[in-house]
C-alpha cells in the first residue's frame, strides 16, 4: 500500500491517515496490518492508567520530556470516552502535552472509545501497531480515567503504571481487586497534597504481602508532575521493569498471550455485534419478543424454548455465516 | 463503518478568553462530533501540527483579539503547505463584518460570532465537510 510506503518513510500526514482507517475499522483494516505487520514489535509500551483527574496526561508530558532528553522517540495515544448520549466526545488529554507539539520525535493521537466499553477502543492495538512501525522507541497509551475495574490495558502494554492522588483511599482500598492488582509501578501523583506518604505506606505494605512475583517488585512512588518532581525516578522504575521482563525471559512470553488475546477477543466482538444487529432486525425472533415485552413470561422460559427452536437457530447460523465474511 | 467527524477548537494569538471555544466544544460534543480542544496562545505552527497529527476533518479558530486578519489565513495557508487543503476551516470570536469578505477569499469557510447558535455551526459542519477517499 501506498500509504504504509509513506509512513515506512516517516511520512505523518501517512501515519495520520492510516490511524483514521484503522480506528474506523475500515476495508482497508487488514490490508494495513498485514503489510506493516513484519514491521512491529520493536517499540515498548507502556500503559498509564488510574481514575479519572489523577495527573496522567500532565505525567505522560513529563515523562515523554525526559524519554526525549535520552534521545527516545515517543508515539502517545491518549483516550477519552465517548458519550452514550450523543456518540459525541471531547479529546483533552493533548492540551497537557503542548511542550511537545513542534517535536517531530513526538507523535501524539488523541482517541475516543466509540463503541467499546472499559478504557480502551478495540482498536486500540492496531494504533499501537501503526506507530511501532512507524519507528517510535516508546509508546505511552493513556487510558480513559478508569475505576477499579477496566483493566483491557492489560492486553495491550508491556509496563502498566497505575497513577492515584493522595486522596485515593486507605488500606481497604488499596486491598480490593482490580486495579490495585495490575500495576507494574504505582505512582500517588499530586504528592504536594497531604497524604502521599500514607498511601505510599499503604500500598507497600499489600504489594509486600501480595508478591505475584519473585523477579519484579512492584514499587509505589510520589510524584508532582505538574512540578517535574519524581519523573526521573518514574522513568528508571519503567526502565527497571523493562530489563526484568527481558531478563527471566517474560516479555516474549506475555507478548504471545497477548497476541492470542487479541485474536480471540477479535473473533468474540466481531461475531457478537453481529449477532447483535442480526437479532435486532427481528424477523422470526420478533415472536419471542414479543412475548417478553409484553410480560406474558419471563426471559428465562423464553430463552428455554429458543435454545429448542431449531428452525430459528438454523436461520441464525446461516445468516451469521453470510454476514461474517 | 461509521463517520466521525473529527473537530480541533483551536485559539490562535494571545488573547485569553476562551468560554466560547469551550462552550462551542462542549457543543459540539453533545452534537456528536469528536472535538479536541487545543488550549489558549497557540501559535499557527502548532495548530496545524495537531490538525495533522490527529487528522482532523474541521479546525475551528477563535480569537477575540483582533488579529484574525493575520491568524486565521496563516493557519489556512500551513495547513495546504502541509498538504491537508482539504480540512474545513471555520472561525469566530469578534471578528468586525467588514472582515469577513476578507477572510472568506482566504479560505475561512464560515464565520461565527458572537450569538451564533450551536446547532447552526454543526449543520455547516456536516454540510462542508469533505469526504476523503483514503
Amino acid at each position: 500500500m501506498e500509504l504504509v510506503e509513506q509512513m515506512l518513510g516517516s511520512d505523518q500526514l501517512a501515519l495520520a491517515r492510516l490511524i483514521t482507517l484503522v480506528e474506523r475499522e475500515a476495508s482497508e483494516t487488514p490490508q494495513i496490518i498485514k503489510s506493516i505487520y513484519p514491521h512491529t514489535g520493536k517499540s515498548y509500551v507502556v500503559g498509564v492508567t488510574g481514575p479519572p483527574g489523577g495527573g496522567k496526561s500532565t505525567l505522560i508530558d513529563r515523562l515523554t520530556a525526559v524519554l526525549r532528553r535520552k534521545g527516545l522517540t515517543v508515539g502517545i495515544v491518549a483516550v477519552d470516552p465517548t458519550s452514550p448520549f450523543s456518540g459525541g466526545a471531547m479529546l483533552g488529554d493533548r492540551i497537557r502535552m503542548q511542550q511537545h507539539y513542534l517535536d517531530s520525535g513526538v507523535f501524539i493521537r488523541s482517541m475516543a472509545t466509540r463503541g467499546s466499553q472499559g478504557g480502551l477502543p478495540r482498536t486500540v492495538r492496531g494504533v499501537i501497531k501503526l506507530l511501532d512501525a512507524a519507528g517510535k522507541d516508546i509508546i505511552l497509551v493513556e487510558t480513559v480515567g478508569v475505576g477499579q475495574t477496566e483493566l483491557d490495558i492489560m492486553e495491550a502494554v508491556d509496563t502498566i503504571v497505575v497513577v492515584l492522588v493522595p486522596e485515593a483511599g486507605d488500606t481497604i482500598q488499596t486491598l480490593k481487586a482490580g486495579l490495585m492488582e495490575i500495576g507494574d509501578v504505582f505512582v500517588v501523583n499530586k504528592a504536594d497534597r497531604g497524604g502521599a506518604e500514607n498511601l505510599v505506606a499503604e500500598l507497600e505494605a499489600m504489594l509486600h504481602q501480595n508478591l505475584k512475583q519473585t523477579w519484579w517488585e512492584v514499587p509505589a512512588l510520589t510524584a508532582q508532575a505538574a512540578n517535574d518532581i519524581g519523573i526521573e525516578e518514574l522513568y528508571e522504575r519503567i526502565e527497571s521493569h523493562h530489563q526484568a521482563l527481558q531478563q527471566m525471559g517474560k516479555l516474549d512470553l506475555k507478548r504471545c498471550e497477548q497476541r492470542k488475546k487479541e485474536l480471540t477477543n477479535m473473533i468474540g466482538t466481531k461475531i457478537t455485534s453481529k449477532f447483535s444487529e442480526l437479532i435486532n432486525e427481528g424477523g422470526e425472533f420478533t415472536r419471542y419478543l414479543e412475548i417478553v415485552e409484553r410480560g406474558e413470561l419471563d426471559p428465562y422460559s423464553v430463552w428455554e424454548e429458543i435454545i429448542y427452536d431449531r428452525v430459528l437457530l438454523r436461520t441464525w447460523m446461516r445468516r451469521l455465516e453470510e454476514e461474517i465474511r | 463503518m461509521a463517520r466521525f467527524i473529527k473537530v480541533l477548537v483551536a485559539k490562535p494569538g494571545l488573547d485569553g478568553h476562551d468560554r466560547g471555544a469551550k462552550v462551542l466544544t462542549l457543543g459540539l460534543r453533545d452534537e456528536g462530533f469528536e472535538v479536541i480542544y487545543t488550549g489558549l496562545r497557540q501559535s499557527p505552527e502548532k495548530i496545524v501540527q495537531a490538525a495533522l497529527q490527529e487528522d482532523v476533518d474541521v479546525v475551528g479558530l477563535s480569537c477575540l483579539s483582533g488579529a484574525h486578519s493575520y491568524l486565521f489565513p496563516k493557519v489556512v495557508g500551513l495547513l495546504k503547505e502541509k498538504k491537508r487543503d482539504d480540512v474545513l476551516v471555520i472561525g469566530g470570536g469578534i471578528i468586525p463584518p467588514e472582515d469577513v469578505p476578507h477572510l472568506q477569499e482566504e479560505g475561512i469557510a464560515g464565520i461565527f460570532g458572537p450569538g451564533s447558535s450551536i446547532g447552526k455551526i454543526a449543520e455547516f459542519i456536516r454540510e462542508n465537510v469533505r469526504e476523503r477517499a483514503a
